[in-house]
């Protein structure tokens, strides 16, 4: 019985070391034809003329859609944060963002389709653009709050005041891309009056929806599948362009249509997490004690759409304080909208929370690890509610253990191995856990199988795998009665692979239809819906956690920081697989690695364009980067969620930086407060 | 379109030979994926940038989106597709399943493809930006993590498996 819980590799491992897995772009389809997507090459401005009659006549050019002839679309599409003006593409001559499509060729080869694409004459009126992000920026103005809303408890300007000590410094972090290896993919065609896509995404019902709505279409005319995606991350948690113009071309041209973009053109028309300039104030006791948290982020937004970079969400529940403030800036520029990136919001936030941390524990002459346990908080400090479940303290406790903390001399600059500098570091971060609703249906088979049909999505996470060992055990069956049809939005609606709120929402979905199933005696067809039993979920606060140590060399010859060791111990509800979960947080740690010293979109601050747009120019950790890196789970169980899960796919990108950073200092005895830890900010 | 825009080529193929026309300017990662079936082969970035589209060209390890297709006439072409054969999965691959070597398997075609080209290079021993000795009379260097670390490193992996990558290398290594 107990498939959870048990270290079982991945269900697909076999057709994905064979290349039989068929991503987005792999499918085969008759009679295909290619869109090679342009790109705005301006920051602000409009569209002068686009001359398609130059590239009309050119060898297996179909046509080109633009502004001036593509389908209206419906300006009220959008997502999560409202109406998208990123979705409506080549509606107008306006042009937002450098980056923004502004037409597609279409051809019959990939080969001709990029060729009249790169002579495609488009010209432009310019106009004055901004791009250049400041946290007092004129524009700024309080970011939305349907999350992360500003708080103030207590009196935070009186316990400043009272405090023994108070750091306050700034932390900046750069436009980051979420890099997916996957470049984006759609290939659409229309099965008479239905739209069928086979496209790249993080949830193929929540994406059929926009684009039903986006084209004025009812939503069972619209069929979206996903069975393989090569990474997500946030990126593809969107409607993507991909899609949107695969589907204007395969209306026009009456044929099946792939539109596959560049390395490129993903980094500059897909998503980025915003950068971000936080200022935090704390103060505290000379027990180390804390009086006040105060933290206010400033993040760039595009006007097409909001965004929150919810930064501040941990500084709300990670520590006990007398008073916590908090406020979430917003700077529209003329830039790319960004989108949520592995950890959003909690990745930067907790880069400032937690090295300002760092900073106060060597003001006060107290152990790191000793600050963060002196602050463990009874209830939520801001919300009052009760945690569910709270296993921070065996992280530290347990991390600290493993990785020798306690030999640790506190002060900086004292390990030198030859001409490097030697230094360790830790963080405490949390990441908010919960489900949305989601549908199941499961149909007990004639030969003793049961089909279990949700609309979810395997990006990497190991998803496909998880859910057969939850359903199995929710049906008492062994996993190898259980058939589990996932990645098609015909199986009706659920949430995206998001938010770390994938697993719980499905296997709420897939438990909730297996008891009923149970209540038919295991016979019959169940077709569930989770939003009610959501609604009974009691207001707790509820998260996973996790402690992460790091030790690093710093070389102040050439700047080059290396990180040797890497240790994280997380709390993240019940572990479903722990082969698969482990390298999900260990993935997350390295995104987090990279976020701390390589990450970087550079803006041109003359053309306001992204200057290192591939991989060459924006560099992500590869395998020399990156040890042997120690990754495991203290026991844990959220009481609220079935199967006891919080959700393990960004805790491990939280955290990371901070406590990168942190042993940069210990190693160099120099505060590093803006990411990456380049070479010259580490020179000396 | 002219001929000097197209040529006839022949392409061996995980053993099969295939006659094709391409057009001149088709890289061998487009013909394998877009004319051959072979989408094992992934484009992650088309600048040989990233590793997806490794594939072993007469042993060797290639990017083919830096390949052309004419230029890859007459050699022998291995895809991840070729690599077990009609038999059962490499150690090599085993040991990605088993280590979890992988997690949206976008990468991993071209992991796979490179370990076993970096394998083959270093038995001939080959150095790398990480071995000590390089003289020419030095000796093979010893695969430990580092080494494999730094050989592997034109394959880019965001899901972060490259701990798995490598612990699944060097256990296939040790087995010999």
């Amino acid at each position: 019985m107990n498939a959870v819980g048990v270290a079982q590799p991945r269900i697909e491992g076999p057709a994905k070391v064979t290349g039989a897995a068929r991503y987005a772009a792999d499918v085969p389809i008759e009679g295909l034809a290619f869109g090679a997507v342009v790109l705005a090459t301006v920051t602000r401005g409009r569209i002068r003329d686009i001359d398609v009659d130059a590239v009309r006549n050119m060898p297996g050019v179909l046509g080109v859609i633009d502004h001036r002839n593509a389908p209206r679309l419906n300006p009220k599409a959008g997502g999560f944060f409202g109406p998208d003006g990123q979705l409506q593409l080549l509606q107008d001559e306006m042009i937002p963002f450098a980056g923004r499509p502004v037409a597609l060729v279409v051809a019959e080869t990939l080969e001709q389709a990029q060729a009249a694409a790169h002579v495609l004459p488009v010209t432009y009126d310019e106009e004055p653009h901004d791009t250049n992000f400041t946290a007092d920026h004129p524009a700024g103005r309080p970011a939305m709050t349907i999350f992360d809303e500003p708080v103030d408890v207590g009196d935070v300007e009186a316990e400043l005041a009272a405090s023994s000590v108070v750091v306050e410094e700034r932390y900046r972090t750069p436009e980051e891309y979420h890099s997916a290896m996957e470049p984006h993919s759609a290939t659409v065609w229309w099965d008479g009056e239905r739209l069928e896509a086979i496209d790249s995404n993080q949830g193929p019902f929540v994406i059929a929806a926009t684009l039903a709505t986006l084209f004025s279409l009812s939503l069972e005319k619209v069929r979206i599948r996903t069975e393989h995606v090569g990474g997500g991350f946030g990126s593809k948690g969107l409607c993507g362009p991909q899609l949107i113009l695969a589907a204007m071309a395969a209306h026009r041209f009456g044929r099946p249509v792939r539109v596959t973009l560049t390395r490129t053109q993903v980094f500059l028309t897909t998503a980025m997490r915003p950068a971000t300039d936080q200022l935090i104030r704390i103060g505290a006791d000379a027990d180390g004690r804390l009086r006040a948290i105060w933290h206010e982020p400033a993040f760039e937004i595009s006007p097409l759409v909001e965004y929150i970079e919810g930064c501040t969400e941990l500084t709300k529940t990670l520590y006990a304080a007398r008073a916590i403030r908090t406020r979430l800036t917003a700077v529209p520029l003329d830039i790319l909208p960004p989108y949520s990136m592995r950890g959003p919001g909690a990745a930067p936030g907790s880069f400032a929370l937690e090295s300002a941390m760092d900073e106060l524990a060597e003001r006060l002459g107290i152990d790191p690890l000793e600050l963060r346990l002196r602050n463990e908080p009874a209830a939520g400090p801001v919300s009052g509610l009760p945690f569910s479940s709270r296993n921070l303290v065996e992280c530290l406790r347990e991390g600290a253990h493993r990785f020798g903390w306690g030999t640790r001399d506190h002060r900086p600059r004292l390990r030198r191995e030859g001409s490097l500098l030697v230094g360790t570091g830790l963080a405490a971060t949390s990441f908010s856990a919960g489900a949305f609703p989601s549908s199941a249906t499961i149909t007990a088979e004639a030969d003793g199988t049961f089909t279990v049909a949700i609309g979810a999505t395997d990006l990497g996470t190991g998803a496909r795998t998880a859910l057969t060992a939850i359903a199995a055990d929710a049906l008492e069956a062994g996993t190898e009665r259980i058939r589990l049809r996932i990645s098609d939005s015909d199986l009706g609606p659920a949430w995206s692979a998001g938010g770390s709120r994938g697993t719980t929402s499905w296997a709420w979905a897939i438990t909730e239809a297996a008891e009923k199933l149970r209540g038919q005696e295991w016979r019959g067809t169940v077709t569930i819906d989770t939003t009610q039993s959501l609604g009974g979920l009691p207001g707790r606060e509820r998260h996973a956690y996790s402690a992460v140590f790091a030790e690093v060399t710093a070389d102040p010859a050439t700047g080059e920081v290396r990180v040797r060791r890497l240790l994280g111990m997380f709390a993240v509800g019940r572990v479903v697989n722990p082969l698969l979960a482990r390298s999900q947080v260990i993935g997350g740690m390295i995104g987090g690695l990279s976020m701390a010293l390589h990450e970087e979109g550079v803006r041109d601050p003359v053309s306001g364009r992204h200057v290192n747009a591939d991989f060459a120019g924006y560099h992500i950790a590869a395998h020399a980067d990156v040890p042997d890196i120690e990754a495991d789970f203290v026991p844990d169980h959220e009481p609220g969620i079935p199967v006891g899960v919080k959700g393990a796919g960004e805790i491990g990108n939280v955290g990371t930086a901070a406590a990168i950073a942190n042993a940069v200092w210990h190693a160099t005895g120099v505060r590093q407060r803006s990411l990456p830890i380049r070479l010259d900010r580490v020179l000396e | 379109m002219t001929n000097h825009h197209r040529s006839e080529i022949s392409l061996h193929v995980n053993g099969v030979t295939h006659r094709l026309g391409v057009d001149n300017r088709t890289t061998l990662l487009d013909t394998l994926r877009e004319n051959l079936g072979h989408t094992g082969p992934k484009k992650g970035c088309d600048h040989g940038q990233c590793g997806a589209c490794t594939v072993l060209l007469d042993g060797r390890r290639v990017v083919s989106c830096l390949t052309l297709a004419v230029a890859a006439e007459g050699a022998e072409v291995t895809t991840v597709e070729g690599l077990a054969g009609d038999g059962e999965l490499l150690p090599l691959q085993q040991a990605f399943i088993r280590f979890d070597g992988f997690q949206c398997g976008y990468c991993t075609s071209g992991q796979l493809c490179s370990a076993v080209g970096m394998l083959a290079e270093h038995a001939a021993g080959w150095p790398s930006s990480v071995t000590a000795d390089v003289s020419p009379d030095g000796p093979t260097p010893v695969l430990d993590a580092a080494e494999v670390r730094e050989r592997m490193s034109g394959n880019l992996c965001r899901c972060g498996a490259y701990p798995s990558i490598v612990r699944a290398v060097l256990e296939t290594e040790a087995a010999g």
